[in-house]
């Protein structure tokens, strides 16, 4: 078997992982999603910090070992930033995200398969038809490349990583204490 | 607790098996989660169906080609991974309206659709544009410490707060 298509039968068996853990993580359903944004139910950052936390230490290390190579996407402010606030927008319509879409899909619903899906695409189409216009007017502005927190800081990875996995470590502490 | 058959698991579990997750996607896979990038490689696919191949010369679809790659294939087992967890505990249906939509904006469906429409255009188009989505910036980015990766996941939070609580405290 060619690497190719073996690397195809792990990214399809990682999905399947992926896809199980967020259907019982709760976040294929709208309502939980929304529930977050409303900052009612805090499911989808539970779910988000606590993979961080658990990634963050488990690539450092292998970073360290030489195991694995970790490459940063580039970005910039209008790159990240306003696409960002857009990409919220459509967030809180659409009530599921690219990722928890395919969730949903898979847990039956319908306005995701029929409304959701045919959007995206539609969207993503229309971001590849103004790419070169957008590439060479807003891209650019604000332009941090590859940076991470720790070559921001000047200082070594596990001195960010320590700080942020206590702050996650808190929040959870006080969403638990707040009883969301 | 935690058995297969029930329908929500702790949401810390959850989130620390996606951490775990990563790790061997990176181990064995030397790619992260991700899941944007296949919606502009199919719409590429989609576009190249009608217009043939000169699409494939567009400067975007230069960049990220209209092919089937890892994190395609990610996707689509997403759905699969998504439809077992919902046979196991009982929870698959199929339905068209949420309970949290309709309480608020009512039961008709070609109105929840057109929502979802117009949700998943920006949706799309702001995944592009930021080059990534809640999982390839918020989760595979945010545990590289990639600034990049932080201020668009802030950005995915505060633009969406902003837009529920317009769509669901103010408009409603």
């Amino acid at each position: 078997m060619s690497t190719k298509l073996s690397q195809l039968i792990w990214g399809l068996l990682f999905g399947v992982v992926f896809g199980f853990l967020l259907q019982k993580g709760g976040v294929a359903s709208f309502d939980v999603i929304i529930g977050q944004l409303l900052l009612k139910d805090f499911t989808v950052v539970k779910i988000m910090l606590s993979a961080v936390a658990v990634g963050t230490i488990g690539i450092h290390l292998m970073k360290g070992f030489g195991w694995v190579q970790i490459k940063p996407k580039t970005g910039s402010w209008g790159r990240n930033a306003a696409g960002g606030l857009l990409f919220g927008i459509g967030f809180a319509l659409l009530g599921y995200c690219p990722g928890t879409i395919a969730a949903a899909l898979g847990n039956g619903w319908l306005d995701a398969l029929a409304g959701g899906l045919p959007g995206i695409l539609i969207g993503s189409g229309m971001l590849a038809a103004f790419y070169p216009k957008l590439k060479a007017r807003i891209f650019h502005l604000g332009d941090y490349g590859d940076l991470t927190l720790p070559r921001l800081l000047k200082v070594n990875d596990w001195l960010v990583i320590a700080p942020l996995i206590a702050v996650i470590a808190v929040i959870f502490w006080l969403l638990e204490r707040a009883g969301l | 607790m935690n058995g297969l058959t029930e329908i929500r698991w702790s949401p810390y579990i959850v989130g620390c098996a996606i951490g775990v997750l990563s790790w061997f996607t990176l181990l064995v896979s030397r790619h992260t989660l991700g899941c944007s990038t296949s919606f502009a490689r199919s719409a590429g696919m989609i576009e190249r169906l009608f217009r043939g191949r000169k699409v494939e010369q567009k400067a975007y679809y230069r960049e990220y080609k209209p092919v089937v790659d890892w994190q395609w294939m990610l996707v689509i087992g997403m759905i699969i991974g998504a439809f077992i967890a919902a046979k196991s505990s009982g929870d698959f249906a199929l339905r068209w309206i949420p309970d949290t939509w309709a309480s608020v904006h009512g039961g008709n469906i070609p109105v929840r659709l057109l929502a979802a429409l117009a949700g998943g255009v920006c949706l799309g188009f702001g995944s592009r544009w930021a080059d990534g989505c809640t999982s390839g910036h918020g989760i595979s980015g945010a545990m590289q410490l990639a600034v990049s990766s932080w201020i668009s996941a802030l950005c995915f939070f505060i633009g969406g707060i902003a837009t529920a609580f317009l769509l669901y405290r103010v408009i409603a």
